[in-house]
């Protein structure tokens, strides 16, 4: 394998019904990435449980309290690679807290697999997972129509349901959906064309997944910068260093730019990029670097470095216009329109320096929200207390409808107001996911209760 | 996201860049969030690996953090060379706690000397967290290994005793960590997670690191037990009726002598060693570790115990 091969992280959103386990053990059986060990393992299994052939889906449970009790608990992660890319699968159990799992894994993925049963076809857990697949920003849908032997292979009955699926993703900020007809158990069109289906010309599910553009998953025009740690050298020979070690989330820099350091509003330039191989030039997202200044400025962990100029993209006091979630605002992505002109500009754009934002909330905790607590928001590098101002609805996750509601409890998705202690640097999810998106841990138990998409 | 492309040149992110940028990020926040960590480094391939990772994320500072090993003294000596020399090459301080001292205090009581020591390691490994007080540990394993592992967080909360709660872990959304604990808890940090064997060996092969030379071919007495090549030392010697046979051999993984088993190669450089992994068709640990074959579940066991 070449050193050049790409990363690509992905889901599968389906039920064991829908075949979903027998998919991923089809991708890795196919590909070669089972082990003998792993097979004569799960075949011993097999046998042991009475079944008269290898059940492929063992390979994707993991503890022994899952074992003994024959459901998988959490999200697991699973790794193959093929000559062209490599892959890690997030893998999540189809049952109750499904939403909580199912975000989760989505988070971290560039393509989402959602399972569709052909004989049943779309159903209100595919809108389900749809709807989290939007609401996470996954970049890519693949809508696999599994069991297509059931349905004699038909072409007509595959139509019908893409045609359904696309009016009802319509709705939702989906982009880049693609539809295959398979069959995981006879690997028609999994890893190999299916020679019942000729009438099929797309990929295979492998080959999308093989080729599915995912460079520009990434923001790459607002540069962001979150300062993780300091660097300051305890040696004579580094006596007047001091770095501002972090990851490019978004954009990129070169030593010369001129900077602006959120919340101060500080600006200097850039004086070297510093890695352990070597000063560069210029840097992308999502390298991890040093940065040095021209100039002394206080600076510390939490502060962000962003592009001097620019303007504001992120108006964002508590109640303002934006009184529709994540999934519905779909289209105006990459391209900003200027508000006074009228204009789409393609100059860099500035985050907001706020204590006040509204987001789309997924509560984790198996504790409710409680609007007279204090919580901490971890949001980029920074860490502070937090209280929630408003909780504007809830949303139900089969149907879309929005509920007012009182209370968070754990797998709901609400839109919601938060207070800050202190300001943070913030986009809109849409915008950029490193910046948009925070996590809120209870102050008492340290727990992480919910996620959060800042819309 | 769809963005503005700005006609920049093309700047290729291999899966390599990916995982080690992941990996250098995850130790940053280790560094600027926990009050005091510490790194398991123990001499084989993964915390090499893990070291030099440290050294991109903290270069050009010392480590924030010092270097621990959990002795059982049942370690090959090319691997203890290894850790040694590597330490001192970096100059970044390196604490070494041993089984021994554990069973010296009576804390851990064996019965048989020579039998595998991994299960003991935690109780050691616990006595040192809480005599340095240590509030995260960073350990180089990988989701890759064992099924188990596959579904431990990247930040994996322990609690007092050092226990793993598979059922109620954190979760843990995009790269933003909790590395929030009350006093005497501690972390478990597992920075290369999502790296895989053949990530580690591409990644010596590119960033030219030095491993200890048992990872490499040579000819090694061994006894075959089961399918298993077990190396004969102080340690193991053959029982009656065994046949000692001289093998070349190299090892996927490097632990207590008594159980870990070496394969079968002639691959003497690091691109060998990658050809070989690719075309492999069993585990790393299925290969190697007998303490895992024991039972499907052995390491979910000690890790709920406070193995790392």
């Amino acid at each position: 394998m070449s050193n050049a091969t790409q990363l690509l992280r992905f889901i599968t959103a389906g039920s064991v019904d829908d075949g979903k386990s027998t998919l991923i053990g089809r991708l890795l059986h196919d590909s070669k990435s089972i082990f003998e060990d792993q097979f004569s393992a799960i075949s011993r299994t097999s046998e042991k449980r009475g079944m008269a052939a290898v059940d492929l889906s063992l390979l994707t449970d993991g503890l022994q309290a899952e074992r003994e009790q024959g459901i998988t608990i959490d999200v697991a992660y699973r790794y193959f690679a093929t000559p062209k890319r490599k892959f890690i699968i997030g893998d999540t159990p189809g049952h109750e807290q499904y939403t909580r799992n199912m975000v989760t894994a989505a988070s971290t993925a560039n393509l989402a697999v959602i399972l569709i049963d052909a004989r049943k076809g779309v159903l209100t857990q595919t809108r389900r997972h749809s709807y989290l697949a939007s609401l996470i920003g996954v970049p890519h849908i693949v809508l696999a129509v599994n069991k297509m032997d059931m349905v004699e292979y038909s072409k007509q009955r595959f139509e019908e349901i893409v045609g359904e699926y696309k009016r009802f993703a319509a709705q939702l900020n989906l982009h880049d959906v693609h539809c295959i007809p398979l069959s995981a158990l006879d690997g028609d069109n999994v890893v190999e064309k299916s020679d019942a289906m000729d009438w099929y010309i797309g990929p295979t599910l492998l080959e999308l997944l093989e080729t599915v553009e995912i460079e520009h998953d990434v923001n790459t025009r607002d540069f962001r910068f979150p300062v993780q740690w300091v660097c300051r050298p305890q040696a004579q020979e580094y006596h007047d260093f001091r770095g501002f070690a972090g990851r490019i989330e978004a954009g990129d820099v070169s030593v010369g730019d001129e900077v602006t350091i959120l919340p101060s509003g500080r600006s200097s330039k850039i004086k070297e990029i510093v890695t352990y191989d070597g000063h560069l030039q210029r840097a992308y997202a999502p390298q991890s670097v040093t940065l040095t200044l021209e100039d002394e400025i206080d600076i510390s962990r939490g502060d962000m470095f962003v592009k001097a100029g620019g303007t504001t993209r992120c108006a964002q006091p508590a109640g303002s216009a934006i009184a529709c979630d994540l999934a519905s605002v779909a289209g105006s992505l990459g391209r900003m329109v200027n508000s006074s002109t009228g204009n789409v500009s393609e100059a860099h754009s500035l985050p907001a320096v706020a204590k006040e934002f509204e987001a789309m909330l997924c509560w984790l905790s198996e504790t409710p929200l409680d609007k007279n607590r204090k919580y901490f928001v971890k949001h980029t590098t920074r860490t502070a207390k937090c209280l929630f101002s408003r909780i504007d609805y809830r949303v139900d996750v089969n149907t879309l409808e929005r509920h007012p509601v009182a209370a968070l409890n754990m797998n709901d998705i609400a839109r919601v107001a938060l207070k800050t202690q202190q300001p943070l640097v913030i986009d809109h999810y849409l915008d950029d996911h490193s910046t948009g998106s925070f996590i809120v841990i209870d102050e008492a138990t340290n727990n992480t209760v919910a996620a959060g998409m800042i819309a | 996201m769809k963005l503005v492309d700005h006609n920049m040149t093309k700047h290729i992110f291999t899966h390599l860049d990916a995982l080690e940028s992941e990996s250098i990020h995850i130790m940053r926040e280790v560094a600027a969030e926990c009050k005091n960590p510490a790194l398991l480094f123990s001499g084989g391939k993964d915390s090499i690996v893990m070291l030099r990772i440290a050294e991109k994320a903290f270069r050009p500072a010392k480590f924030p953090f010092p270097l621990v090993h959990i002795d059982t003294e049942h370690n090959f000596p090319e691997v203890i060379a290894t850790r040694d020399k590597l330490a001192a090459d970096l100059g970044e301080r390196l604490i070494v706690r041993s089984l021994e001292d554990s069973i010296a205090r009576g804390t851990i009581v064996i019965k048989d000397l020579d039998k595998p020591r991994n299960p003991y390691q935690s109780v050691t490994l616990l006595e040192t967290i809480t005599e340095f007080g240590f509030d995260a540990c960073m350990g180089g394993a990988r989701r890759d290994e064992e099924k188990a592992r596959a579904k431990e967080r990247i930040f994996s909360f322990r609690d007092e005793f050092g226990q793993w709660d598979p059922k109620n872990q954190r979760p843990e959304l995009w790269d933003i960590y909790n590395t929030r604990v009350h006093a005497g808890e501690n972390i478990r940090v597992f920075p290369i997670s999502n790296w895989t064997e053949m990530d580690i060996w591409e990644y010596i092969a590119r960033e030219k690191l030095h491993i200890p030379c048992i990872y490499y071919a040579h000819k090694r007495e061994v006894i075959r037990r089961g399918n298993a090549l077990i190396p004969v030392s102080c340690l193991v010697q053959p029982k009656a009726g065994e046949i000692v046979e001289t093998v070349s051999v190299r090892f996927r993984t490097v632990g207590d002598m008594t159980c870990t088993a070496p394969v079968e190669s002639t691959a003497h450089t690091v691109e060998e060693i990658i050809a070989e992994t690719a075309t492999t068709r069993i585990t790393e640990r299925g290969a190697t570790r007998m303490d895992d074959q024991t039972s499907d579940a052995s390491m979910e066991l000690r890790k709920k115990e406070g193995y790392f």
